[in-house]
């Protein structure tokens, strides 16, 4: 019998939540306010969905329907990506270590 | 490009999205982590438009329209001020709910584009997770919203508690699962549009009672439900990379709201169930006696630390409100060429999110490893000679060790009552969010410098 295709998304799905588990205890305290903005930046790789949805007009049709909705959501996306990612190293840069002076 | 090069792709990127918060473990790495992420995310998008294949007069519009996002998104990360994090996450959360659920919206009116059936004979696990996706990230949406505007100052910090909100709450939640089981039986549109409306409903009235206070808790919370409804909808799109990425940015938030739980003492639900505060104003007004404070001015404090050899620092919310870092390391500079040994002392629920008092202090320059959490330092303070302490109230106060009729009791303070001396910067002597006397400012060793936190700090640099 084969399995279905979704027991193994479902697997990567708990494991991912594993290592999820094991690498955010390991985020320093300090680096917590990052941690979110970063988590923010990547969660927001659901751009792949709206660029799928926003293309699905076919050919012709840019603005169907479901092609609107599928571009809204790639501006929301992008203002995520962008905003979070730049956020996140601006706010990692400021991050320095004690200078070695005498 | 064939479905399982992509695939292997999407699981590359979902790889280097694990790498990035593996590199927050530490400063040194962390600079390095966020490039992974972007690295991640460039392959995805890339993928996905190679997997497409569409490069008509639609693809045009997705990179304007990728482009406008990107350009709004990149102009905010570089103008919004370091004290503002919290709205700006909680902004950004509402933006990766909202994008869920139009990604799911489009799914269901087109599900041919994503290989999911045709309109109206949607393969059922495929409903079930679009209506997973679709109700979280509405929930996401409005919840973050409500928590954006609690942050901003827009809609007051209070809780607003009513009657029956709990079964309210509760009975609508349960709407939500019949709706999804009527969705999938009869795959009407309608229905569709009624469980997004009552999920918007929900994530509105999930955070209307949630106080000012417990924003920590409620951002990491809401950071955690867009992870799941990133994950929902990757079920949907059948795509590893938004699976995995869901599960980490799910279980990170979840973590951090526990995190932020157990700064508090309280458990999960307690914050959720909400009503903070509101309960306690009671508790407040009985023990308004009048008891002696000694308070000073910049020229006593100023002495003081002169004479200590050890100080530790003592930031809050209010250092922030203040936006008085910059003062504050200017003082701190000073002390340091005298002499004095200076560290930093932050409590978990410093702030209105999780670490938002280190960015502040990083953005100072203040160097991380004169930074200190509660567990680290916690010993310190009975070597100390002075304790700053600087827009923080709650989390000092020893009452959460002493008097277990307190509502803060249990919670881990700072133990600054043990230093020689106190200083406590502060406008008046009102209690602080959990609306309790800080018995801090009765103790004989305390000095309360009654100012506003920046001015003061300047004041005390003046006549160092």
């Amino acid at each position: 019998m084969e399995i279905d295709p979704f027991i193994f998304r479902l697997s990567i799905f708990i494991l991912s939540i594993f290592v999820g588990y094991y690498v955010v205890w390991s985020v320093t305290p300090s680096l917590h306010t990052p941690l979110m903005s970063v988590t923010n930046a990547i969660s927001s790789v659901i751009i792949v969905g709206a660029i799928i949805a926003a293309l699905s007009g076919g050919d012709g049709v840019v603005f169907s329907s479901s092609s609107i909705y599928g571009f809204l959501a790639i501006i929301l996306a992008a203002v995520n990506i962008f905003g979070g990612f730049l956020v996140t190293q601006r706010m990692l840069a400021m991050y320095k270590k004690k200078k070695k002076d005498k | 490009m064939s479905a399982n090069l992509s695939a292997i792709l999407y699981l590359v990127s979902g790889v280097l999205f694990i790498l990035a918060l593996r590199g927050l473990s530490s400063p040194e790495t962390s600079r390095q982590g966020n490039l992974f992420g972007i690295i991640g995310m460039i392959i995805a998008v890339t993928v996905t438009f190679l997997s497409v294949g569409n490069f008509s007069s639609g693809f045009i519009y997705v990179l304007i329209f990728l482009a406008i996002g990107g350009s709004i998104g990149a102009f905010i990360a570089y103008r919004i001020p370091m004290t503002a994090m919290p709205e700006l996450v909680a902004g950004f959360h509402s933006l990766v709910g909202l994008a869920a659920v139009f990604v799911a919206i489009s799914a269901f009116i087109n599900p041919a584009a994503f290989n999911l059936g045709t309109p109206g004979n949607i393969k059922l696990a495929s409903l079930i997770e679009m209506a997973i996706g679709a109700a979280v990230g509405a929930i996401t949406f409005s919840g973050s919203v409500i928590a954006f505007l609690k942050l901003q100052g827009i809609m007051s910090g209070a809780p607003i508690t009513f009657k029956g909100q709990h079964l309210l709450n509760a009975l609508l939640l349960i709407l939500i699962v019949i709706l999804t089981i009527y969705l999938c039986s009869t795959q009407s549109s309608n229905l569709f549009w009624i469980l997004i409306a009552v999920s918007f409903l929900i994530g509105f009235l999930i955070i209307i009672p949630i106080g000012g206070a417990d924003m920590p808790v409620v951002i990491s919370m809401l950071n955690s439900y867009s992870g799941w409804a990133a994950a929902g909808i990757g079920f949907t799109l059948e795509n590893t990379a938004l699976i995995i990425t869901g599960a980490l940015v799910g279980s990170s938030g979840a973590i951090l709201s526990y995190i932020m739980c157990k700064g508090m003492n309280r458990s999960f639900f307690n914050v959720i169930l909400g009503g903070f505060g509101a309960t306690d104003q009671t508790t407040g007004g009985q023990s308004k006696e009048q008891r002696p404070v000694k308070s000073g001015n910049a020229d006593d404090a100023a002495f003081l630390m002169k004479n200590a050899s050890s100080v530790i620092i003592v930031p809050g919310y209010g250092m922030a409100v203040a936006q008085a870092q910059h003062a504050l390391r200017e003082m701190v500079d000073t002390l340091k060429k005298n002499d004095i040994k200076v560290s930093y002392a932050i409590h978990p629920v410093a702030g209105r999110m999780p670490g938002h008092m280190n960015v502040l202090l990083a953005e100072a320059n203040v160097p991380y490893d004169e930074v200190f959490e509660l567990e680290e330092i916690n010993n310190d303070f009975a070597n100390a000679d002075v304790a700053f302490v600087i827009g923080a109230n709650d989390v000092t106060n020893p009452v959460a060790k002493t008097d277990p009729q307190s509502p803060i009791y249990g919670m881990p303070v700072l133990d600054v009552e043990k230093c020689k001396s106190v200083l406590f910067v502060k406008r008046s002597l009102s209690p602080g969010y959990a609306g309790i006397d800080n018995d801090l400012f009765y103790k004989e060793n305390t000095l309360m410098l009654f100012a506003d936190a920046k001015k003061m700090t300047e004041d005390i640099t003046k006549n160092l």
